[in-house]
């Protein structure tokens, strides 16, 4: 058992890891019944799946090349800096746009609260156009 | 090994990419689909790295790195519009 075997071994560990998160991650927005659920698969699993195939590129070209290849690690980095954000961001529009909730979610966003600013310009037209349960 | 498990990981991919687009359509409410656009750029980043691996090539980590920071602004700029009706408020 040679190093080449291990090394490979390793990079298909981490190809399929990554890989079934991100499928996990898939099925969750797809088959979750409520927005709030929804937003978990992506910004958890969907992230830490890329996070596993970048490491396994990281090692295949560090044994190939012979020296450490660091740079493709920007990509998590920045994918674990930013997926917080756009989480928080959807969040907070899904609550301002009212999103049709599960009926045994809790924890409903309570009228006339913080988040529930006066509806911005355009907000009349896309209402007619899409109403919500 | 690496010619067997390449394309079991590409399918995982593919399938996840379906389950996205399949939310993207069907999705009840517009964040929904912000969130399933969201979902496809980074299935699209997971996707190239695969290639990368399969090609031995360390050219699409540009490709990757380019379209992770694409689609965390378009991300932000629907949001931004779908909550303030605006994105660039100059006054």
């Amino acid at each position: 058992m040679n190093l080449n075997t291990v090394v490979e071994a390793i990079v298909c560990v981490l190809l399929l890891t990554g890989s079934l998160f991100t499928l996990i991650g898939a099925i969750g927005l797809a088959r979750l019944p409520d927005f709030f659920m929804r937003l978990h698969g992506p910004t958890k699993s969907t992230t830490l799946g890329v996070g596993g195939v970048v490491l396994a590129s990281v090692v295949q070209f560090t044994s190939l090349r012979e020296l450490t290849s660091l740079h493709e690690v920007l990509i998590p980095a920045f994918l674990f800096l930013t997926a917080p954000i756009s989480a928080h961001m959807l969040a907070k529009t899904g609550i301002q746009q009212r999103v049709s909730l599960w009926a045994p979610t809790r924890g409903r966003p309570a009228p006339g609260g913080a988040d529930d600013a006066p509806p911005p310009a355009g907000a009349a037209e896309r209402d007619a156009e899409e109403p919500r349960a | 090994m690496l010619a067997i498990v390449t394309p079991v990981s590409f399918a995982l991919l593919g399938i996840a990419f379906l389950l996205t687009v399949v939310r993207l359509v069907r999705g009840p409410s517009l964040p929904d689909r912000i969130l399933a656009l969201d979902t496809l750029n980074i299935n699209a980043i997971a996707l190239i790295v695969v290639y990368g691996i399969q090609l031995r090539s360390t050219l699409f980590f540009e490709v990757a790195l380019l379209i992770a920071v694409m689609g965390f602004i378009g991300t932000v700029a629907l949001t931004k519009y779908l909550q303030r009706g605006d994105i660039i408020e100059l006054n």
